[in-house]
């Protein structure tokens, strides 16, 4: 296990959720999708803490991890408000087919 | 004015009076015209006349302290000027001495003095008088707060040290009497009044304002200081242009200036918005004609005297156009039937008078500051007495008075003086301005002028006799039938009330006491005040008093006063033939006024002759014209844009899908694409 194959991995996670958000129809797929492109940010965090350390831009291998559970904290948060907005649409619109909710049209 | 004095000598007292003379006038404005004129308009009216009543004590004491300080010491202040305080307001580019420098100052000078004196006193006794006079009008609360702003205005103008001062208050005198010529506002003459004399007094302003930027940016200043040394008349004396277009800067500045002036003082062709801004209130007309407003062209002409006086061409101007309106309004006044036009006419030749008399050069200075003085007490006598008339008979025309005399006693008394002193019969006050003026434009050569005075002198008093006895002799309405009455049918004739007859006339005191009052200075003032203006009121830069004394000494024609005196008299006697007498005017045959009584009566059909350039040839060939550009082209071409502009926005607005998934899609080719251009490897 390296860097290389770390970052490999969080690229795919990251072109996964990225599809997944532009096909998905579903409110709550598109968000699982969304939450998978954070959680590929976060595996970079964790990966460049766990392989570049000696470097002088992270002398601190524990400090990368920290900003990456606090990232989870935040995201978490940020998904329950989320999930709050789709229930709230599904209460108005009886479903949650995103490509039906084009309110912002010009 | 060189060794101009900055507070130092005067003492810091003189300073508030200076002050307070501005503030009192502006304090009035602003109480009533933000709050009491609303709530009480009769307290509002006292107030007004009590503050201007402070103003006038003050003027007083500044005219004493002047005299004290300044005239007493000829040694610390040659020029006799000093200025009492000065205030840079904003200067452009290099500091508090740049060319343009905008200062606020308040200079004390013979002439500045006279005015801040002539024009507190008869502002004060005007706001009394309105009092009586606007009891009855339910917009009085509207009427004091602009009366005390015209003052302000006015005291603003001629306290001012420098030019740009001078014009700013010139514009508030304009505005200030736009707003009470059009003070009725639901009368539609009022309106058309307010709007002729605000739009023909701003044409001339527009020449006023280049031509002070010629002078001033030329003369290195704005000061009057500056302005009228020799060096600014030096450095401005030069031609400028090429081929067949050139000019003189020194010609074309002054000019410019005097054009202001020209339109100001209502000269010849300017003059046609004085008579139709008789639409105003009584008190107006009567401060618009003697202490402000009209009087600022003259007094402007005579502040910038000795740059004029540089300027040969120019002060030829002045001298024409003032002896020509002279005559000319003064042989109209004859034939006039409205009570306030026949004064308002007799304004504009006054005015003439003392624009000729500044033509005429140096020695009739004095004379003209003289005439100004005098006039304003008469002038503004014979307007308010015109008022106490109008209030009596519900109209202004003559041939509805008529025996006011038993009516009005007081009224008819105090107007005879006034009559007597317009008509330069001595010992009246008028008779020794204008014997001033005539002798001064005999002596220096100018005969043209001369003759066109000794002419309006005997016009003068004809006309003002003939008002005199239409109005107070003979019976009420009797002259309604006189001969000449149907070719003044054009003549303005003012709104008749039916019921005139019915209602009791009634002289009240608030408005009899100020005529009472003007009465003393109409039959005094010329004989007491006369040694003072022709010992110290003299153009700046004649030097000391008593040089300018000597040349004041003019070849004393001894004739001169009997010749002026003998067709005063003249006059008054054809007006008591015709008017007096005969009671029904001139009589001509067949009963029709021939074609130059229709002429006069007409006033010269100026007034038709600029409704036909102004309707005909400018409606049709500037106004049509540039109303096609305006609409085809300017408002065509905004058109243009700004419906393209929509058009692209419609466009452009399609791209706007409200599909969430597309625009996180493009946001990610863009992420994408940047990551490219910005070499990043992908």
């Amino acid at each position: 296990m390296n860097l290389t194959s770390c970052l490999m991995l969080s690229a795919a996670l990251f072109a996964i959720g990225a599809y997944g958000l532009v096909t998905r129809r579903n409110m709550i797929a598109a968000l699982m999708s969304l939450e998978l492109m954070v959680n590929a940010a976060l595996i970079n965090f964790v990966a460049f803490a766990r392989f570049g350390g000696g470097h002088a831009a992270a002398p601190d291998p524990e400090a990368g991890s920290l900003f990456a559970l606090f990232a989870v904290a935040v995201t978490a948060a940020e998904m329950a408000l989320a999930l709050a907005i789709v229930i709230a649409v599904h209460r108005q619109r009886r479903h949650l087919d995103i490509r039906d909710l084009d309110g912002m049209h010009g | 004015m060189g060794d101009s004095t900055v507070i130092g000598p005067l003492g810091e007292n003189m300073g508030l009076i200076g002050y307070g003379i501005l503030a009192f006038p502006l304090l009035s404005f602003l109480i009533n015209g933000l709050w009491l004129g609303r709530k009480s308009p009769r307290a509002s009216a006292w107030t007004a006349a009590a503050l201007m009543g402070l103003t006038l004590a003050l003027a007083v004491l500044l005219a004493n302290a002047y005299r004290g300080i300044v005239l007493a010491n000829p040694g610390a202040f040659p020029a006799r000027a000093a200025l009492l305080w000065e205030h840079t307001w904003m200067s452009f580019g290099l500091g508090t001495d740049s060319v343009l420098a905008a200062k606020a100052g308040f200079l004390l000078d013979p002439i500045s003095v006279m005015m801040v004196f002539v024009i507190s006193c008869i502002s004060f006794l005007v706001h009394v008088y309105s009092i009586g006079y606007m009891h009855d009008d339910k917009s009085a609360g509207r009427f004091f707060p602009l009366l005390s702003f015209f003052t302000f205005a006015m005291l603003g103008m001629v306290v001012s040290g420098n030019l740009i001062q001078t014009f700013f208050f010139w514009e508030l005198v304009g505005v200030a009497s736009y707003l009470l010529i059009g003070f009725w506002y639901a009368k539609p003459s009022a309106v058309a009044a307010s709007k002729k004399a605000f739009i023909l007094t701003r044409l001339a302003d527009a020449f006023f304002l280049i031509g002070m930027l010629v002078v001033g940016i030329s003369a290195g200043g704005f000061g009057f200081d500056r302005l009228n040394s020799p060096e600014a008349a030096a450095a401005l004396n030069h031609t400028v242009g090429a081929g067949f277009l050139t000019f003189n800067l020194l010609t074309v500045g002054t000019l410019g200036i005097y054009m202001g002036a020209w339109g100001k003082s209502a000269m010849f062709p300017f003059h046609v918005w004085l008579p139709d801004a008789m639409e105003g209130p009584t008190p107006v007309s009567s401060l618009i004609h003697s202490a402000t407003m009209v009087v600022a062209g003259v007094f402007l002409t005579a502040r910038l005297f000795p740059l004029f006086s540089a300027a040969a061409h120019t002060l030829r101007v002045v001298e024409c156009t003032g002896a020509f309106t002279a005559v000319f309004a003064a042989a109209i006044a004859c034939t006039q039937t409205d009570l306030k036009r026949i004064l308002a006419f007799s304004t504009l030749s006054q005015l003439g008078l003392m624009m000729f008399a500044l033509g005429t050069g140096a020695g009739a200075y004095p004379a003209s500051m003289f005439h100004i003085f005098t006039h304003a007490f008469f002038k503004c006598l014979l307007f308010l007495s015109a008022g106490v008339v109008i209030h009596a008979i519900h109209s202004n025309d003559v041939r509805d008075a008529g025996g006011m005399r038993k009516a009005l006693p007081r009224t008819y008394w105090a107007t005879l003086i006034a009559v007597l002193a317009i008509s330069g019969i001595w010992p009246f006050s008028g008779f020794f301005s204008k014997e001033e003026i005539l002798h001064a434009a005999f002596a220096s050569g100018h005969y043209g002028a001369f003759l066109a005075g000794l002419c309006t002198s005997g016009l003068t008093a004809f006309y003002m006799s003939r008002y005199f006895f239409l109005v107070f002799h003979g019976t009420r309405g009797f002259h309604g039938a006189y001969a000449g009455s149907a070719a003044a049918g054009a003549a303005g004739h003012g709104g008749k009330d039916p019921d005139a007859h019915a209602h009791p006339v009634r002289e009240g005191l608030l408005m009899t006491l100020p005529i009472l009052i003007l009465a003393v200075p109409s039959a005094l003032i010329g004989y007491f005040s006369k040694g003072f203006f022709m010992r110290a009121v003299l153009p700046s830069g004649s030097g000391t008093a008593e040089a300018g004394g000597e040349a004041l000494a003019h070849g004393g024609a001894a004739w001169l006063p009997a010749v002026a005196t003998v067709l005063a008299l003249t006059g008054v006697a054809v007006s008591w033939y015709w008017y007096g007498m005969k009671k029904n005017g001139p009589a001509f045959p067949n009963g029709k006024a021939p074609a130059w009584y229709r002429i006069l009566s007409n006033k010269f059909y100026i007034d038709e002759l600029y409704l036909f350039l102004a309707k005909r040839v400018g409606a049709r060939l500037v106004a049509a014209p540039a109303a096609w550009v305006e609409r085809r082209i300017v408002n065509g071409a905004f058109d243009w844009v700004t419906g393209a502009i929509k058009r692209m926005a419609f466009v452009q607005s399609l791209a706007q899908s409200g599909q969430v998934q597309l625009y996180i899609a493009v946001a990610l080719l863009g992420l994408y694409l940047l990551s490219r251009f910005a070499g990043l490897a992908f």
